[in-house]
């Protein structure tokens, strides 16, 4: 009963919290297209350049002659309202054009996280393990070079070896041209295998991997390192060292005593990664050519489509916070004492 | 892993999407249709995916020309005084049957109207038929002003009546905003309450009919059964939509696409030497310029303006700037626009020569600016490049050039001052294939302090272009430009750079693909070898 209510307490807390930062975050949203200089009218216009007259009609239209208090207000009410406006670009509502592609950057970032998980955790458990020797060595010298690579460059050397010289794999895109069925949830191997169409959940498949790969890179890098540290700390404690001198198996001292402790910060680690993953989606989408909302944004800033810009990165932070919260509440359950 | 070869992917369609023997022609091309409906837009990568395969218009650009030629109307007659054009529409022209509009009649007189009523009428029930839509081109090509009346003289005769003879409308005519649009199907998205359908869901009388579109992945197309000029060839049209250049050219190495758009300049040499690909060139309708501010002195005397085209070594921006992808220009329209007068003599690079020129004109330490863009545009891939090479080559005359740049839409607006501190580097895309678009619009005395960069007003040099405005004979135009290309060498308002090339690699057995001069890419007329 006492430990129900508090973590009611702390969920209530959480959320709290959420709402300065979504204020935050909507003044953010807000001002980060508007500080950038030029403004979309001239941008569209273009060499071919629009009258003064015009210029001011077309301002008008889009109500960018008002005062800014005027303009936030307005996104403020079209967020309470459930409007976030429409696209200067192709005019269709943002919210319309948000959950067209997001499930495809949801769908990759899900496969990053599981391939940096599934490879960065018993990456760092080897190279805690074996600390100091040359696999402790390799492993970390791999992490540190997959942190700081840059991503179009690792994307395209891929593109070039498996998909040009080796032909392995898919060079872009998120299914094969031979495949033409309705998006149903929006997932690709979901829909690929609703549509019964054969072939068409492999094809889904292949065209996954190295984008997974490219996105992945970084997360595996840091779980890796984390994973590593929290294992040391871990090695070190009085009851591993017990459970040794027990007797125990040396795998079942790691696996079951060792890891489930030094788990807990690397989760919050996999939490953290969300913002990065759907930071490196940007230039993963752009290079695989991947319709997802990181190279709609890009678009959208470079032709300064402000409802967009502003609409779209608000959703995107609208996601970390609630992923950020759920990791929060998590740990929360598995680590009593931060509930405090 | 199965090699994802074109033969393989054919070999399953055939397997296992029972579409024998259909003809799928693949193009990657370089971004996502702001819509599909070409009229509210104005960028190429829009209107190679709505204006070129699904509709129509009442003239069309000949395929691989800047020659008009009938289109949905079969002729047209101007009036004497140049105020009247009469067009008469082709009879049974079909629209697209699809899976949201089945059409009941086909192509008239209505459909006209609508399409150009829409943009010409504020109060118009589809002047603003989706929030935020305006009519850029349309106003652009200043047809709120050229057109008086657009009168439905029968059910297949349209008569437009002008404000003041205007030779390049047709050629307007023929532009992507001159779509035809059904008016039945307006009227049908009006009475479901679904506007804004006509901008997603197209219906036109073009070559391919809309089939599906999945934002920033793929456009698909099937050939229109009816269309009035004939069945096409290949049977579907797929745009796979890959933003990165080289991104493309490994797909089209790899045979995931037939046709690709836009290649590195660098990579060109790769896609030559690929086994089943080819890689077809032609001039863009383009010029890069550096405007001088010919109100500003010392750049008021054409002699100084002369002597600095004499110092740019051209050959040189060229090889860096163009990496080969570009010509040198000596017009100010390119060599692909009718009346191009090549008999038009070129600056030399003499630095030499221009040194004692500007002595001569009393300059003396002259300092300038020089104005790079920040953005990479056709006419200009890399101006903050091609503006070092430009100080290196004043340097040696005795010219210190210091380098400015402003973030593009301010560029755009503040070059347009008359009081303007320097030379500026733009440029220009032509529209609609007419010189009247390069030289009147750049050059006219109406567009100082707007897109004549040069602020140059030069009475002789506008007569002729006035008057070729309104004369409709095209020998005697073609005569006017000609020798109007004469008298802006003589008093070089601007410092003429480049044209630059475009390039299209596409696999072998894409046959009848003609590029287009105008710069979109268009698949009508194309097949693809067994």
């Amino acid at each position: 009963m006492q430990s129900l209510r508090e973590m009611l307490r702390f969920l209530l807390y959480r959320i709290g919290l959420l709402v300065p930062t979504f204020i935050g975050v909507t003044i953010a949203a807000f001002g980060f297209i508007r500080i950038l200089p030029g403004d979309p009218v001239l941008l569209m216009a273009g060499e071919r350049g629009v009258s003064p007259e015009r210029y001011e009609q077309l301002m008008h239209q889009f109500g960018y002659d008002r005062p800014l208090w005027e303009q936030y207000f307005d996104f403020l009410g079209g967020i309470a309202s459930g409007d976030l406006g429409n696209s200067l670009v192709t005019k269709k509502p943002i919210f319309d054009e948000f959950f067209t592609l997001f499930p495809a950057t949801l769908e990759l970032s899900i496969c990053a996280i599981i391939f940096a998980t599934l490879l960065g955790i018993p990456a760092g458990v080897l190279a805690a393990t074996r600390r100091g020797s040359w696999l402790d060595q390799t492993v970390m010298g791999t992490a540190l070079v997959g942190y700081s690579m840059p991503i179009f460059w690792w994307g395209l050397l891929l593109i070039i070896l498996f998909s040009g010289i080796l032909q392995w794999t898919p060079v872009s895109g998120r299914i094969s041209l031979l495949y033409f069925f309705p998006p149903v949830t929006g997932f690709m191997l979901i829909d690929s295998l609703l549509s019964g169409q054969k072939g068409a959940f492999t094809s889904a498949l292949s065209h996954l991997i190295l984008p997974t790969i490219v996105l992945g890179t970084i997360p595996l890098a840091v779980i890796a390192r984390q994973t590593r540290s929290a294992m040391l700390d871990v090695l070190g404690e009085d009851y591993v060292r017990t459970a040794h001198a027990k007797g125990l198996a040396p795998a079942r001292v790691i696996g079951l005593h060792a890891l489930r402790n030094a788990l807990i910060p690397v989760i919050t680690t996999i939490g953290l990664q969300v913002g990065v993953l759907l930071g490196g989606a940007i230039l993963t989408e752009t290079i695989f050519s991947w319709p997802g909302i990181g190279k709609w944004m890009l678009d959208s800033i470079f032709r300064r489509d402000y409802p967009a810009v502003q609409g779209g990165l608000l959703m995107i932070a609208v996601v970390v916070m609630i992923v950020n919260l759920v990791v929060d509440l998590l740990y929360g359950l598995i680590n009593p004492k931060i509930r405090h | 892993m199965k090699r994802y070869s074109f033969a393989a992917a054919l070999l399953a369609a055939t397997m296992f999407g029972g579409v024998a023997n259909a003809k799928t022609l693949v193009y990657c091309s370089e971004g996502s249709p702001e819509g599909f409906d070409p009229a509210p837009y104005t960028a190429g990568t829009t209107f190679d995916a709505s204006a070129k395969p699904i509709y129509s218009q009442l003239v069309e650009f000949d395929r691989g020309t800047t020659k008009v030629i009938p289109g949905l109307a079969e002729s047209w007659d101007v009036s004497d005084d140049g105020l009247e054009y009469t067009f008469k529409l082709r009879p049974g022209v079909k629209f697209h049957t699809t899976d949201f509009f089945t059409p009941t009649r086909d192509f008239n007189a209505d459909d006209v109207l609508f399409t150009f009523e829409r943009q010409l009428k504020k109060d118009h029930p589809w002047n603003e038929y989706t929030a935020g839509i305006s009519w850029e081109y349309f106003n652009a090509m200043s047809m709120p002003d050229l057109i008086k009346e657009m009168v439905k003289v029968d059910d297949m005769t349209v008569k437009f009546v002008l404000t003041r003879p205007e030779a390049p409308m047709v050629a307007n005519l023929a532009m992507d905003f001159a779509s035809i649009m059904s008016k039945e199907y307006a009227d049908k998205l009006e009475a479901d309450g679904k506007k804004d359908m006509l901008n997603q869901q197209p219906v036109g009388t073009g070559p391919f009919q809309f089939v599906a579109y999945q934002k920033d992945a793929v456009i698909r197309y099937k050939a229109h059964p009816d269309y009035w000029d004939g069945k096409q060839a290949i049977d579907d049209l797929v745009f796979a939509i890959t933003t990165d250049a080289s991104v493309r050219q490994q797909k089209l190495m790899a045979g995931e696409c037939h046709v690709a758009a836009y290649p590195n300049p660098a990579d060109l040499d790769a896609l030559k030497a690929a086994p089943g690909l080819e890689v077809m060139e032609q001039e863009g309708l383009n010029v890069g310029y550096l405007a001088y501010n010919t109100q500003m002195a010392p750049f008021d005397n054409p002699k100084v303006r002369k002597a600095l085209n004499m110092a740019i070594n051209k050959q040189a921006i060229l090889d860096a700037v163009f990496q080969g992808a570009g010509q040198a220009a000596k017009n100010p329209i390119p060599p692909t626009m009718w009346s191009y007068n090549d008999a038009v003599e070129d600056d030399p690079y003499d630095p030499e020569a221009a040194k004692k020129m500007l002595e001569e004109a009393g300059v003396a330490d002259l300092s300038m600016k020089v104005w790079a863009m920040p953005v990479q545009r056709p006419y200009n891939p890399n101006a903050r490049r091609m503006a070092e090479l430009i100080q290196e080559d004043f340097s040696k005359v005795g010219v210190t050039v210091e380098i400015v740049s402003y973030e593009w839409g301010e560029y755009l607006e503040r070059s347009k001052a008359t009081d303007r501190d320097g030379a500026v580097l733009l440029g220009w895309t032509g529209d609609n294939g007419d010189p009247d678009n390069f030289l009147a619009v750049l050059l006219g005395c109406d567009g100082v302090g707007g897109a004549n960069r040069a602020q140059w007003c030069h009475k002789p040099f506008d007569d002729m272009i006035q008057k070729a405005k309104i004369v409709s004979d095209q020998a005697e135009r073609t005569k006017l430009y000609e020798d109007a290309q004469m008298v802006f060498k003589e008093q070089a308002p601007w410092a003429t750079i480049a044209h630059s090339v475009v390039f299209m690699p596409m696999s072998t057995k894409v046959t009848g693909y003609k590029m287009d001069p105008l710069g979109s890419h268009r698949f009508d007329g194309v097949d693809l070898a067994e």
